[in-house]
C-alpha cells in the first residue's frame, strides 16, 4: 500500500515536472528520423536488386540489411532508455534529502524499505512503458516500411528492460550513498565502463585475445548491463545476420549464457537490498 | 497536576513511564568528530507544551531528528509515547514540522495534505473531512487548489504546520515553526499551539525565539553545546523575587530604614531636591503594596514604582555565557 503511494508520487512528479513530456518529444523526433532512414535503406536495397536484374544471389541479403537497421534502432532505444533511467533516478533519495522533502515523509508511519520499493517500482514502471513504446515503434517501422519481422521479440524486449533495470538498481543504490551530483558521475562512469568493457570483449573476440575477453567478462560481472544488451541483440537477429555482421560494437557472435541472465537478475535484487540496507542506516 | 509536575524534574531518570510523551536517557549523537548532542536526559509529560531552547548549533534540531527517527542516535535510549524510537504505532501519533520545511511543491495544497494524510494512515473519509479543517486552522482556506510552488515561504510553513496536525497526532514536534512567518502568521501558530494544549496534545517546540516560548510553554529546557543547562517550569527557572525600582521624594534616613526592612537596597541615586531613584530586591511581587504603604506613612512621596522580573532572555543569555565559559567536559 505505502510503496504504491510512493510509486504513484514518483510517476506524478515525473509528469508534473515535465520530464516525461520532454523525453517523449525527443523520442518522437528520433522515431520520425528512424522511419525516414529505414525508408531510404529499403529503397536503396530494392533499387540495387532491381539494377542487378534479379540475379539469383544478393551480395548482402535483404534480411541482413534490414536486421542491421532494426539493431541500430534498438541500440539507440536501449541507450536512450539507459540515459533516461540514470537521469530520472539519479537523485531518487539524495535529492529529496538535499531538498528536505524527505523529512516529512520518512517520519510518517512507513519503513524506509517502503520508500525505496515505491520509488524503485515507480521508475521501473516508467522504464517498462518507455521501452515498450519505443521497441514497438522500431518493430512497427520494420514491418510496415520494410515488411521485415525480427525473431524473439518478447525475449529481446524483456532483456532490454533488464538492461535499464540494472542501471536503475545501481542508480538507486548510489543515491542512498552519494550526493546527487556524485551519484551521477559514479553511475555514468560505471555505465561507460560496461559499454567499453563490452567493446573490449568484442575486439578481443575478433583478435582472439584472451586478456581482452577476460577484461570484458570482468566488466560484465561488475555491471552486467552491456552483456544483457548483447544477448538481446543476439536474440532479435536471424542467425544469418549474426554470422554476416560478426563481432561488432552493437552485437556479438558469442551470446551470454542463461547463467549470465540469472546473474543479472540476482544482481538487481542484491543491489536493491543493499540500497535498503544503506538507507535504513542513513541519517537524513 | 501541579504536584506531579513538580517532582518530575528534567533530570529525573526514574522508571520509563506511560504518562510521559517523551523520555530520553543519555541520548548522544556524534557526527565524525563533532558532538551534536552530548548527553541528553529529559522527560516531557503528556499534554504539556515543552519549549526546547538553545542558541544556533546547540543540538536542538538533531535532538528532534533523533526523536522523529530521521537520525540514529550514537548511544542512549529514548521512548516516545511509551514506545521505542521508530515504532510504527508511535510514528502514527506524531506530527512533525521540520526546521527546513521543503515539500513537493508541484502538488497543490490539497494534494499535498492528501498524500501526507494517506502516509499517516488516514482513510479517505477522514482526509476529506480533515483537510479543509486543517487548512482553515492555519489560515490557508481558499488556497487549496494552488500549487505549493506559488506559495510564499510563510504560507509554505503554514501548509507544513497543517501537514503536522492533519492526522490529529498526540505529540507534535515543531522545529522553529515561525521562522518564515510575519507577526500575523506567528499569532496563528501561537493560537494553534494553545488549541493543541487545550485538546491534550503534547507539543515539543524548538525555538530560539524566547518571547514566543514564554507565551506558550509550560516547561522549558535550555540546551547549549549538546547539554541541557537548565530545565523546569518557567516560574521555577526565573530567579525568585522581584527587583523594584522606585522614584520618590522626601528621601531621608527614616525612609531608607523602612526600605531596608523589606529587602536589600541595590542602588540609590540622588536626583536632587530630596528626590531619589532606588532599586530594591523584594522576595515577592505581593510585598510591593505593603512597602509603598509604609513609605507613604514614613512621609515619602512616591512618583514611580516599577517591578521588574528577570526575563527568560536574561536567564538564557547568562546560562549560555556561563556554559560557554567553562569546559563542558569534552
Amino acid at each position: 500500500m505505502m510503496p504504491l503511494l510512493i510509486a504513484r508520487l514518483t510517476l506524478q512528479e515525473a509528469v508534473r515536472r515535465k520530464l516525461v513530456w520532454v523525453v517523449l518529444l525527443l523520442s518522437a523526433v528520433f522515431i520520425v528520423l528512424y522511419i525516414y532512414g529505414f525508408r531510404v535503406v529499403v529503397d536503396d536495397v530494392e533499387a540495387f536488386n532491381a539494377q542487378r536484374g534479379g540475379a539469383p544471389r544478393e551480395i548482402i541479403p535483404r534480411e541482413v540489411q534490414l536486421s542491421v537497421m532494426v539493431m541500430l534502432g534498438l541500440w539507440t532505444v536501449n541507450f536512450l532508455a539507459g540515459v533516461m533511467t540514470i537521469f530520472a533516478a539519479v537523485g531518487a533519495i539524495s535529492s529529496e534529502i538535499e531538498a528536505g522533502t524527505l523529512h516529512v515523509i520518512a517520519t510518517k508511519p512507513l519503513s524506509r524499505w517502503e520508500i525505496i520499493a515505491g520509488k524503485y517500482f515507480g521508475f521501473l514502471a516508467m522504464i517498462v512503458i518507455y521501452i515498450g513504446l519505443m521497441f514497438a515503434s522500431v518493430i512497427a517501422t520494420a514491418r510496415l516500411v520494410g515488411d521485415y519481422t525480427p525473431p524473439n521479440m518478447l525475449t529481446g524486449l524483456a532483456l532490454m528492460v533488464l538492461v535499464s533495470t540494472i542501471l536503475l538498481s545501481l542508480t538507486m543504490l548510489g543515491s542512498t550513498i552519494f550526493s546527487t551530483m556524485a551519484n551521477g558521475v559514479v553511475v555514468f562512469m560505471l555505465y561507460g565502463l560496461a559499454l567499453t568493457g563490452g567493446l573490449v570483449e568484442q575486439i578481443g573476440t575478433s583478435l582472439d585475445n584472451d586478456t581482452m575477453i577476460r577484461l570484458g567478462v570482468a566488466s560484465s560481472i561488475l555491471v552486467p548491463s552491456d552483456a544483457m544488451w548483447k544477448l538481446a541483440s543476439y536474440k532479435v537477429q536471424p542467425a544469418i545476420a549474426v554470422s554476416f555482421t560478426g563481432p561488432n560494437p552493437f552485437g556479438t557472435i558469442v551470446p551470454p549464457s542463461d547463467l549470465a541472465v540469472r546473474y543479472a537478475i540476482f544482481y538487481c535484487i542484491a543491489i536493491v537490498l543493499a540500497s535498503v540496507f544503506v538507507f535504513q542506516r542513513r541519517d537524513i | 497536576m501541579a504536584t506531579t509536575r513538580e517532582h518530575l524534574t528534567i533530570h529525573d531518570a526514574g522508571a520509563m513511564s506511560a504518562d510521559l510523551a517523551i523520555e530520553t536517557r543519555g541520548l548522544r549523537k556524534v557526527y565524525g568528530d563533532v558532538v551534536a548532542v552530548e548527553d541528553l536526559t529529559l522527560s516531557v509529560l503528556q499534554g504539556e507544551v515543552f519549549g526546547f531552547l538553545g542558541p544556533n548549533g546547540a543540538g536542538k534540531s538533531t535532538t528532534v531528528k533523533m526523536l522523529t527517527g530521521l537520525v540514529r542516535p550514537t548511544s542512549g535510549h529514548a521512548r516516545l509515547l511509551g514506545r521505542k524510537l521508530g515504532d510504527r504505532q508511535a510514528k502514527r501519533q506524531i506530527g512533525y514540522l521540520p526546521e527546513l520545511f521543503r515539500f513537493h511543491d508541484w502538488l497543490t495544497a490539497r494534494e499535498f495534505l492528501d498524500v501526507h494524510g494517506r502516509l499517516a494512515g488516514m482513510s479517505r473519509e477522514e482526509r476529506q473531512a480533515r483537510i479543509p479543517e486543517a487548512l482553515e486552522l492555519v489560515g490557508l482556506a481558499g488556497r487549496e487548489d494552488d500549487r505549493l510552488r506559488t506559495f510564499s515561504k510563510g504560507m509554505q510553513q503554514r501548509a507544513g504546520l497543517a501537514q503536522a496536525l492533519l492526522h490529529r497526532p498526540r505529540l507534535v514536534f515543531l522545529d522553529e515553526p515561525t521562522s518564515a512567518l510575519d507577526p500575523i502568521g506567528r499569532r496563528i501558530v501561537r493560537d494553534v499551539i494553545r488549541q493543541l494544549r487545550a485538546s491534550g496534545v503534547t507539543v515539543f517546540l524548538n525555538s530560539h525565539l524566547l518571547s514566543e516560548v514564554e507565551m506558550v510553554c509550560d516547561r522549558v529546557a535550555i540546551l547549549n553545546r549538546g547539554v541541557v543547562v537548565a530545565a523546569g517550569r518557567l516560574d521555577e527557572l526565573r530567579p525568585q523575587g522581584v527587583s523594584v525600582s522606585l522614584r520618590l521624594g522626601g528621601w531621608n534616613d527614616a525612609v531608607a530604614a523602612v526600605v531596608q526592612e523589606f529587602g536589600a537596597l541595590d542602588a540609590h541615586e540622588d536626583l536632587g531636591a530630596g528626590v531619589a531613584l532606588i532599586s530594591v530586591q523584594l522576595p515577592a511581587e505581593e510585598v510591593v503594596a505593603g512597602l509603598v504603604d509604609r513609605l507613604v506613612a514614613a512621609g515619602a512621596a512616591i512618583y514611580e514604582v516599577t517591578p521588574r522580573r528577570e526575563t527568560l532572555e536574561e536567564l538564557f543569555v547568562s546560562l549560555v555565557d556561563q556554559t560557554d565559559g567553562m569546559d563542558v567536559g569534552r
